[in-house]
């Protein structure tokens, strides 16, 4: 597994993008965090690139990587390899390799001018993020033959967890107004990795007191260490249910 | 050596295999004859566990190859269409198939890269090569790590006379060593010589598995390509 997991990273090395990425990312924050004085500021403006920015990367990238790669998962699969190596290499490279570009570009920065408790917060989350995101995208690359509809799939999916699911909380929030809503947000924000992400950031900044009534039920479950535990697990459970899927359908795929 | 039994797949209502039972053993080599999009490739993709048939199994040495991988290290490979990383050269690639297979039973069967002349453009990458010059890298991975099965889909498409030459004196020289060696070609002149056995196949159907002998009694005729057309006209 080891061998294949050195070829997926030098490929992905040779393939450059993830270096432009990383850039992207590193010219971002340190100007961010150059333009504003107070660093606080910096990471509320850092928030819409991990929230946004971040999954998408990591969700277009990961299915194109996946569909252009086709021949190499070919070759391998006629090989006396197991194919379960095979695709979890593939997706330890993957997210190996966009962590640390997500670690040199926006953590570093995070790190050198806002090492707090907010800062080391953003820094987790965009990495849990980062792998969530790879894992939706392999599933996507595995069930649809067609590498248009494939990635279309990928694009749709990210709209779906950073827009559509949002409006469609609105949406039941506004109807069931009446009704006391706040322990039901709590579930359908476990539904949303980039929700729960939010949530477990904003909670960290002073500013969660906006929110109001809804923040002190969150601040209630997401604020103390078991609930933080739980928010954590739940954005694992996010990492690993696509991935676990995708190894069950490309087990039984035909190549 | 490789026995398959009653191996049925469907690719949405298309049914590509029908039933398809066959045996192959040792020191046989054995042609798969049959019109295209006759199921020929996604047999032989059956046999790599590449494709999962829907029903019936396949055994290699007595072991079902469902959920097994290892016996995949006694097969030597050449695609139809040999597909690369793109990105990397001839060499990257040989020295990617080396490691990942851990060869250790004996040398490395390095002839046909000498033959091919491949040494000479070992800094290609794979993506800027020709059909043909892919083929031969096929070929050459095919027979690199000595495996006692070569599963050759089309292996002279594409090569020019003298290439197929060495091709087919490559495969006379296995034969003669007791390996089995299954080829499917439409070149059928090409397989005149070296083909012990047949599997005619027909809209995914196995219709007959002979010697060549009692194919060339049975029709009369001396030539493969002759025998077959043979039996073609004779199904109509």
């Amino acid at each position: 597994m080891k061998k294949i997991i050195k070829y997926v990273l030098l490929d992905l090395l040779r393939n450059r993008i993830i270096i432009a990425f990383t850039v992207f990312l590193a010219v971002i924050s340190f100007s961010v965090f150059n333009l504003e004085d107070n660093p606080s500021k910096g990471i509320l403006s850092l928030l819409n690139l991990v929230l946004i920015i971040v999954p998408l990367v990591s969700i277009v990238f990961s299915t194109i990587y996946v569909y252009n790669a086709a021949e190499f998962i070919e070759l391998l699969v006629s090989q006396p390899l197991r194919r379960v190596n095979i695709w979890l290499s593939i997706f330890t490279g993957l997210a190996s390799s966009m962590c640390v570009a997500f670690l040199v570009g926006c953590g570093l920065p995070v790190l050198i001018y806002a090492p707090t408790d907010v800062g080391l917060m953003m820094t987790a989350m965009g990495l849990l993020l980062t792998i969530v995101f790879v894992s939706i995208a392999l599933l996507a690359s595995v069930l649809t033959r067609d590498k248009a509809k494939g990635i279309g799939v990928a694009i749709l999916l990210w709209f779906y967890f950073t827009l559509i699911f949002d409006g469609i909380v609105l949406f039941l929030l506004f109807q069931f107004m009446d009704y006391p809503m706040e322990k039901p947000m709590v579930v359908f924000s476990c539904l949303n990795p980039v929700d729960l992400a939010r949530i477990l950031i904003l909670l960290k900044l002073d500013i969660s007191a906006l929110m109001g009534a809804t923040s002190a039920i969150f601040s209630n479950f997401f604020g103390n260490q078991w609930g933080m535990a739980a928010t954590v697990l739940i954005m694992i459970a996010w990492a690993f249910t696509p991935l676990w899927w995708s190894v069950r359908k490309f087990n039984r795929k035909d190549l | 050596m490789i026995i398959a039994t009653n191996v049925t797949k469907r690719f949405s209502k298309l049914t590509v295999l029908d039933n398809v039972s066959a045996t192959c053993n040792k020191g046989q080599t054995i042609s798969l004859i049959g019109p295209n999009g006759s199921g020929k490739t996604t047999f032989i993709k059956c046999l790599l566990g590449m494709v999962v048939p829907d029903s019936g199994f396949i055994t290699f040495n007595q072991q079902n190859i469902a959920h097994n991988w290892l016996y995949r290290s006694n097969i030597g490979y050449m695609p139809q269409i040999g597909r690369y990383p793109e990105n990397m050269t001839i060499a990257q690639v040989l020295d990617m198939m080396k490691d990942i297979r851990k060869h250790s039973a004996g040398p490395l069967d390095e002839e046909l890269i000498q033959l091919f002349k491949l040494d000479g453009m070992m800094n290609k990458r794979m993506g800027t090569l020709s059909g043909g010059t892919r083929q031969k890298v096929s070929a050459s991975l095919a027979f690199l790590f000595n495996p006692d099965v070569l599963i050759l889909d089309e292996p002279t498409a594409g090569l020019d006379p003298l290439s197929t030459e060495i091709l087919k004196d490559k495969i006379r020289k296995e034969k003669q060593q007791g390996k089995l060696v299954l080829i499917t070609s439409h070149i059928l002149s090409d397989l005149d010589d070296i083909v012990t056995e047949v599997i005619y196949m027909e809209e995914g159907k196995l219709r007959f598995h002979k010697s060549l002998t009692q194919l060339q009694e049975d029709t009369g005729e001396n030539k493969l390509s002759r025998a077959i057309a043979h039996v073609m006209a004779a199904a109509k």
